[in-house]
């Protein structure tokens, strides 16, 4: 069934949309990430425009997000005195994004830098996470359990100065550390359409060193206001949230997350990461490979 | 529909052809239409076939000795645009360098009863704009000829690639040196905006009359078009809409899988 995207100004099968949605809703439902990183390289990969694909994956995260949020609302899961200050951060981080994003446009420069914080970015977490779930893996696998892990914020966060108590994250840090993570994933998110979590669950165990049974509802809670604040900042600046090609996405994706969540029920934790560690190292490969490779269009237009 | 259209181009011939001998005129005269003067871009468009036809009335009714040509030109609104090339640095492809070019056609048709290069010659082509490597794209600046001439072929081909820029050679059907016709395509990826529908009366290479009288309001209409008004001048309600929307639908959902 073929839908005209009115932003995009083109005509799109409106199933293969949806499916894309459901692949990046199963992704998302598995591993509890919001899947943006998927969904603006297969938009593109599709025809969508760079940046219309971008804007409106932001829009679609904030959808996507909007009922695990709840979820983690009604057990306690979300710190909404840590959510609340990277969501100020994150506030700032869309503005100077969107200040970024014209910037780069106009130097003409914003598909390379957006493939290579793609790599850079993807290729980092990936190879983290690879890492980190080979060793519980073979930590299981060799009978052990694996350990606890110590529990402890990076020195570069100790020393920042005025220091605020987290209650529920049981933190006793100073709120620079997340006001400042918060920024630069504002910025991703206004880059890239990326709600961030998969830079942001990782910072929130190791750099802030968080309780796990609040880091993901709060990240969840910071995406969801971060997308919204990047829906904004693209609709009045660059004008390329297609409402149309993000309902389509969610259409998908909110089915998709639905199968996720079940299938993550019956796989172990330490198999499900390595899962997701290998899929974003595909990703982030194949972004890199992109990157050498004589892309099909040398040219590209830009209206004056 | 053809044939409806054939018996009122017919018609239209019986009642203009006295007239043009009244006037005693010595060029023939054209009388182009098209088969629809409004495109509506709405949800399920994807893409318009438009016919172009219309009459050649001649001087005294009578066709003149030798083969003539046709050739109907469809044009979309114009803009200036930056085009980037991307070259290889350091291992990766990124935009190197770029030229303005002040009129590029949005959209791009031309259809010919033979071969273009068989019935113009290269210079009537120019002035004419006939052929997609002919058109006058007018870049600015200071220019290397040898760049110049990259960057407008490359131009060319993305747009040739994408369907906007077409050439049909042999497309322009003639009946008996009288009637002519042309099927042309327009995708769903052309801009919106007036077109304007050109026809080219051709003899010996010349161009001997030409008319671009017809034409034809390609527009968005319905839900597409408040869409793109709103995102476009009303951007501030147009993001408070998309954000209530998108929470709404994902609300929604949660609600329904937990019945389920």
């Amino acid at each position: 069934m073929d839908v005209y995207l009115p932003i995009a100004n083109l005509s799109v099968d409106a199933f293969v949309i949806i499916l894309l949605g459901g692949l990046v809703g199963i992704l998302s439902g598995m591993f509890g990430v919001g899947g943006g990183f998927m969904t603006t390289p297969l938009l593109i990969f599709y025809g969508i425009p760079p940046t219309v694909a971008a804007a409106s994956a932001s829009t679609q995260v904030t959808g996507a997000s909007v009922s695990g949020v709840f979820a983690h609302m009604k057990r306690g899961g979300v710190d909404f005195q840590m959510g609340g200050v990277l969501v100020i951060g994150g506030l700032f981080g869309t503005v100077i994004g969107a200040g970024l994003f014209s910037l780069l446009q106009e130097l003409g420069q914003i598909d390379t830098v957006i493939n290579i914080l793609y790599v850079l970015m993807l290729g980092g977490v990936g190879g983290f996470m690879a890492w980190e779930s080979w060793q519980s893996v073979t930590a299981v696998r060799n009978g052990r359990p694996a350990g606890a892990k110590k529990r402890r914020h990076h020195p570069l966060v100790a020393n920042l100065p005025y220091r605020w108590r987290f209650y529920r994250s049981g933190l006793y840090i100073s709120p620079l550390a997340p006001l400042i993570l918060g920024f630069l994933t504002g910025i991703l998110t206004m880059l890239l359409g990326v709600g961030g979590g998969f830079i942001m669950v990782p910072a929130m165990l190791y750099l802030l060193g968080m309780g796990a049974q609040v880091v993901v509802g709060t990240s969840l809670f910071q995406i969801l206001f971060v997308t919204i604040s990047s829906t904004m900042m693209h609709s009045l600046t660059t004008k390329s949230v297609d409402i149309v090609l993000a309902v389509l996405m969610l259409f998908g994706s909110v089915t998709g997350a639905q199968i996720g969540a079940r299938i993550a029920q019956r796989m172990r934790p330490e198999y499900l990461r390595a899962l997701l560690a290998g899929i974003v190292l595909l990703v982030a490969i194949r972004m890199a490979l992109g990157l050498g490779w004589q892309p099909d269009e040398i040219y590209t237009v830009q209206p004056l | 529909m053809i044939g409806r259209l054939f018996f009122l181009i017919c018609f239209l011939m019986a009642t203009f052809a006295p007239l043009a001998v009244l006037a005693q005129s010595t060029d023939p005269k054209l009388v182009p239409d098209v088969s629809q003067r409004k495109i509506s871009i709405e949800s399920s468009f994807t893409g318009a076939n438009l016919l172009l036809f219309g009459a050649i009335i001649y001087p005294r009714g009578v066709a003149p000795e030798g083969e003539i040509d046709v050739a109907v030109v469809l044009r979309g609104p114009s803009q200036a645009i930056t085009l980037r090339e991307k070259q290889r640095i350091l291992g990766i492809w990124v935009n190197a360098d770029s030229h303005e070019f002040l009129s590029v056609p949005g959209y791009y048709a031309v259809a010919s009863s033979r071969p273009l290069k068989k019935i113009v010659k290269p210079r009537t082509a120019d002035i004419y704009e006939l052929g997609v490597d002919r058109l006058q794209l007018s870049p600015s600046g200071s220019f290397e000829s040898k760049n110049k001439r990259r960057f407008e072929a490359g131009l060319v081909d993305l747009n040739k690639r994408g369907g906007l820029f077409r050439q049909y050679n042999n497309r322009v059907e003639i009946t008996d040196s009288v009637l002519y016709r042309a099927r042309l395509y327009v995708p769903s990826s052309v801009p919106v905006g007036r077109y304007t529908a050109e026809t080219l009366l051709i003899r010996n290479g010349q161009v001997i009359m030409a008319d671009d009288s017809v034409e034809i309001e390609v527009r968005k209409a319905g839900f597409e078009r408040l869409v793109t008004v709103l995102a476009d001048r009303y951007s501030l309600i147009y993001g408070i809409l998309a954000v209530i929307i998108s929470v709404l639908f994902g609300w929604i959902a949660a609600l329904i899988f937990q019945r389920v």
